[in-house]
């Protein structure tokens, strides 16, 4: 059974996605769903635990066919990693997702949402888990198609448009990989990635693999969607039903990132990727402007949703950065900022369900005074307002404590300078909704509340509670992410 | 009880506090006061009857809570400078909580139990910032206090208090994150840790250049201590109640700030660094700058408040100057500038507060002849006005004795200059206050409009619990000249090198 | 640039049409071939990259020496599979906003958005 791991963190979503269609009743496949996911974690949290235990990565031979030839499944102190994070937040986002479901889908497609979730799920912990470049691609597109039937299913008919722009940003984005393996496996004849990792060794003057390198590099960054090739991600995020938001910004975005990571330090190696081909001179800036750009639109946004979805842009810019400093600290930094973010955005887009469910709006205007007359859910945004801004005690200081060390490492205190100054951006447009929420007196025809389904709710504080002790307790993350980082550094020089 | 649980018992009973006070809530106001000032006695009691007997005695207890960064824990250490603080935010928190009832209930404000459960907080901050035994620690507990005091400076909800709000959190988080956490992480990165350490520990591990910039990073990120240019946040700050005023914009805040200024000087750079270093001159003559411009910003003031806000600005600035001063003596006075000007404004901003209670007066150009209607009030304002300026037989006169000396001792007699002159200005703009209360008439002074009083002066003093804490607070400034050399022996335990 | 490299340029040719049509043209049917050409140009990138010259298909039979690389065209089995479920999708997508927004043309439907701003729609 052990030596099923791998295999079964794959299997068991796409066999409950099905289960799901077939049962119909909106209850039976939430029941599946939860408990697909609540296993999955299982599964990714003993992988996990198995990987730091023996300290080497774990293979795992589809169909028992070696590499490089046959598809290999592996699992390092990186993967693990982020198939916790992915299974984790998927756990605790579809237990809270039936109650809040109800209100933007009709029961009988409920099955259809959960069906669609399981799968992108899939794709996700597919492209994590393997150790093949084209499953990457197929995974990939696994994960995307659901992503964007899930987003369609949004209230209004933008979620459409929405989802359509996604679907052609998308496609290119996964369109753009596909023809960066394809030239990999033309200019070496592999496609495993520990093996691609070999052959590429000397090969930094050759054509092929740095075209290769750009056309991977621009489909991730599609995906991720690293400034300017975000303008999908808003309007996806803003339109798709709030369970979906709250599920993909936790997830979909953060494999993106892990997926660049992967090919940039495990295939191509740092010595190619920076020091020959001085990416980190293209994504620094950018990452920069991402930080800048987005934090200031957010600051402007009326929707709450939309503040949010910019605010997701900025933080992808912080990952970003951690990458592009190349160094072992400035990755742990992206890698624990992965995980933070992720808890502390689907954390906060939960709130925003279930203020979408309680006030009727997501509008800043329409929150005024909701502090006092909802009390536990707006303190929910506090503690992940305070997260996103990174003050201290909560995971978000930890994120910017080790970005800020790895640039003043690496002699960059302009930058480190940069990263402090644009989390200032941050208490802008958090406070804004704080000082809105709790110190202004609620409007005279503000109508009465719904109170949100306690699941939801609760949930939202799993996620929040995280965020504290995983701010006060760091070595739990940063010191898988260090390992992480140290790993693919010496993989890769 | 041990010192070590006593430590972290004092930073937690705060919370403890503010949790009762939560629960007792509006319908329970009695038991809710009760709750606060047992928690506020308690508090101190442990403080004065546990801990300083410890320091004292030149113990250094230490606790660890957890390990948050490799090589940062969170961590309380004893010491002789936190010892101070410690005590006179405590101290002078029981003071300000029967003040707050008093003026909270004779003023008929709203909230009242959010505003008990964030002051509990802001002591829980100042306490911690205390005891903190490294930079890491103090800055954690720095933005507790930022962040747990942003409610009650908003607290009247008005779009002027929030406008204030926004720029008391925007000036004091962004100086705090954009420079006093990049020092902070700069300072690991240099030094490897961040632990306060007698004679510093960045002592020949950077160059000239880096510790000038880090220097004025720690002094500017501190922005609490409102040295200019980053000063603004604290006069918009006054549209809080006055026990708000009083205690955090008088003691724990401003206090913090400043603390945070001289410990880093003492225990992360060492005072001969900071001696030899281009920084501290410069920010020698910035402290200088303050102290002058404070001083006559709070002359051209009308407003009670206002007028003592730039005071507080100035007379901060003293205590900045004897951080960056760097000698034993500039040390010993800036320590003891917090104690006595903190006992000093207090008084003021009581008295300022029991007025407006009182009168309903808040412009000083209106206070004639009050000294007649609140004798009680002016002559407690009489007293803290000689301590600010200095004049024996009351505590401010040690503090700015040890501060001109220190500067003597610098060398920099340009810097006594300046000493003396904001002396004479601050007598300038104090006096006129208790000058008008006392010898002018109040007849002529045409009633104040829409206050519902036909003469605002027809009633006597405020309530008892507005007039008794200013009361106790001038005579704590006069018992402050006496038993001043208690103070210096526990300050002059500091470890300088 | 030889001849002998003709495919690749078929494919770059192809690629740019795909990419030019995407971001020109404003009907999403259009942009949706556009999408279709630009998939099929990196399929037949793989394609012409497993032929070898005179080889036959990697079915071992006698008086066959020489046979083509397999692998990319398995591989392409999947790609043609994702493209057909990607536009499947896309298509679909497009006749639900046909029916929400009664257009196809993108800057029409912008411009109805835009009037029922506010996202309550």
């Amino acid at each position: 059974m052990d030596a099923q791991l791998p295999a079964l963190q794959i299997v068991i979503p796409l066999l409950a996605a099905p289960l799901c269609v077939a049962l119909r009743a909106s209850r039976a496949a939430w029941l599946i769903a939860v408990t697909a996911c609540w296993s999955s974690l299982a599964v990714a949290i003993s992988l996990l635990r198995r990987v730091l235990a023996e300290g080497e990565a774990i293979s795992y031979h589809v169909g028992g066919h070696a590499p490089p030839h046959g598809i290999e499944l592996r699992v390092d102190a990186l993967n693990a990693f982020v198939l916790v994070i992915v299974t984790g937040i998927s756990a605790v986002v579809v237990s809270a997702s039936r109650a809040s479901l109800s209100e933007e889908l009709p029961e009988k497609r409920h099955y259809l949402y959960f069906a669609a979730t399981l799968l992108c799920m899939t794709g996700l912990l597919g492209m994590t888990v393997t150790g093949d470049a084209f499953n990457v691609f197929v995974f990939l597109e696994i994960s995307s198609l659901s992503a964007y039937s899930l987003i369609s299913m949004g209230r209004t008919r933008r979620a459409l448009t929405a989802a359509y722009q996604y679907l052609v940003m998308g496609t290119l984005g996964g369109t753009f990989i596909l023809l960066g393996i394809g030239l990999l496996y033309m200019a070496t004849g592999s496609l495993n990635m520990a093996d691609l990792a070999e052959r590429l060794c000397g090969m930094e003057s050759n054509r092929t693999v740095q075209a290769a390198l750009a056309f991977i590099v621009l489909g991730a960054s599609i995906k991720l969607a690293l400034f300017p090739l975000h303008i999908w991600l808003p309007n996806a995020y803003a339109f798709a039903p709030a369970m979906v938001t709250a599920f993909l910004a936790a997830t979909a975005t953060k494999v993106a990132f892990y997926v660049l990571v992967r090919f940039l330090f495990g295939v191509f190696g740092t010595d190619f990727a920076f020091d020959a081909m001085h990416l980190d001179r293209v994504l620094m800036p950018l990452a920069l402007l991402a930080m800048f750009s987005a934090s200031t639109v957010a600051i402007f946004q009326r929707d709450l949703r939309r503040m949010l979805a910019f605010s997701s842009v900025a933080q992808i810019g912080y990952m970003v950065l951690g990458l592009s400093f190349a160094s072992e600290l400035g990755l742990a930094g992206g890698i624990v900022h992965l995980f933070n973010h992720a808890v502390i955005k689907s954390c906060l887009f939960l709130v925003m369900a279930a203020i979408a469910i309680g006030v009727g709006s997501t509008n800043i205007e329409d929150l005024r005074g909701i502090g006092r007359r909802m009390p536990l859910t707006m303190a929910a945004f506090v503690v992940g307002g305070l997260s996103l801004i990174g003050v201290p005690l909560t995971v978000g200081f930890v994120s910017k404590w080790i970005l800020v060390r790895a640039a003043l490492e690496a002699g960059l205190w302009p930058v480190a300078a940069m990263i402090l100054a644009s989390s200032l951006l941050a208490v802008v447009y958090v406070w804004r909704v704080v000082e809105v929420a709790w110190f202004q007196a609620p409007a005279e025809d503000a109508g009465a509340l719904r109170r949100p389904p306690l699941g939801l709710v609760l949930s939202a504080w799993v996620l929040a509670a995280a965020a504290l002790v995983f701010g006060v307790f760091t070595d739990a993350t940063a010191s898988v992410a260090t390992r992480a980082a140290r790993m693919l550094m010496e993989a890769g020089s | 009880m041990s010192v070590q649980t006593a430590i972290l018992a004092c930073v937690l009973w705060p919370l403890a506090g503010a949790l009762a006070v939560a629960a007792c809530g509006e319908r329970r106001r009695n038991l809710r006061e009760a709750a606060s000032l047992l928690t506020a006695t308690s508090l101190f009691a442990v403080v004065a009857g546990v801990l300083l007997p410890a320091v004292s005695a030149g113990g250094r207890p230490r606790v660890e809570v957890c390990e948050v960064f490799p090589g940062v824990p969170l961590a309380f250490e004893l010491e002789p400078l936190g010892m101070v603080f410690a005590l006179l935010a405590s101290g002078l928190w029981i003071v300000t909580t029967l003040y707050a009832i008093g003026y909270m209930r004779g003023h008929g404000e709203e909230h009242q139990t959010r505003f008990f459960v964030c002051f509990a907080l802001a002591i829980a901050g100042a306490l911690g910032v205390a005891f903190a035994a490294n930079v890491f620690t103090l800055f954690v507990f720095y933005e507790a206090i930022t962040l747990s005091t942003y409610p009650l400076v908003t607290h009247h909800g008005t779009p002027a208090a929030q406008r204030a709000g926004r720029l008391y959190l925007g000036i004091l988080m962004g100086t705090s994150v954009a420079f006093l956490l990049l020092a902070l992480i700069w300072t690991y990165t240099i030094a490897g840790t961040t632990e306060f350490t007698p004679g510093g520990i960045l002592a020949g591990k950077a160059g000239e250049g880096t510790i000038s910039v880090l220097l004025a990073l720690f002094v500017f990120g501190s922005a609490k201590a409102a040295l200019m240019p980053f000063h603004r946040w604290l006069p918009a700050a006054m549209v809080a109640p006055t026990p708000v005023s009083a205690l955090l914009h008088a003691v724990a805040v401003v206090k913090a700030g400043v603390f945070t200024v001289m410990k880093v000087v003492v225990y992360v750079f060492g005072i001969d660094l900071v001696g030899s270093s281009a920084a501290g001159e410069v920010l020698t003559w910035v402290a200088a700058a303050t102290i002058l411009i404070g001083s006559c910003v709070a002359l051209t003031k009308d407003n009670l408040k206002a007028r003592l806000a730039y005071s507080t600005i100035s007379q901060l600035a003293y205590i900045v100057l004897g951080a960056v001063l760097a000698n034993e003596l500039s040390i010993l006075g800036g320590g003891m500038h917090i104690v006595m000007h903190a006992f000093g404004k207090i008084t003021l901003f009581f008295c300022a507060g029991a007025i407006l209670v009182g009168a309903h007066e808040g412009d000083v150009s209106r206070m004639r002849g009050l000294g007649r209607r609140m004798p009680f009030t002016m002559l407690a304002f009489l007293i803290g006005s000689l301590s600010v300026i200095g004049l024996p037989p009351l505590g401010g006169a040690w503090s700015k004795w040890n501060l001109a000396l220190g500067a003597a001792d610098a060398g920099q007699k340009a810097i006594l200059g300046v000493l003396m002159v904001s002396s004479l200005l601050s007598v300038a703009y104090l006096m006129p206050v208790v000058a008008r209360a006392f010898f002018s008439e109040p007849a002529g002074e045409p009633a104040p409009k829409g206050k519902g009083e036909p003469n605002g002066h027809a009633r006597g003093e405020a309530p008892l619990l507005c007039v008794l804490p200013p009361v106790l607070t001038a005579a704590g400034c006069v018992a402050l000249f006496f038993f001043a050399g208690e103070l210096q022996a526990l300050l002059e335990g500091i470890e300088l090198r | 640039m030889s001849a002998g490299h003709y495919q690749y340029w078929i494919v770059a040719v192809l690629m740019m049409t795909g990419l030019y049509v995407v971001i020109a043209k404003g009907n999403m049917i259009k942009k949706i071939i556009g999408l279709n050409v630009f998939q099929v140009s990196v399929i037949l990138f793989y394609v012409t990259m497993g032929k070898v010259e005179g080889g036959t298909a990697p079915i071992i039979a006698e008086g066959f020496e020489v046979y083509s690389n397999p692998v990319p065209h398995v591989l392409m089995l999947t790609a043609i599979v994702v493209g057909v479920a990607t536009t499947a999708l896309a298509l679909s997508l497009v006749v639900r906003i046909h029916e929400a927004y009664g257009s196809v043309e993108e800057d029409e439907v912008l411009a109805m958005e835009d009037d029922s701003c506010g996202g309550g729609g």
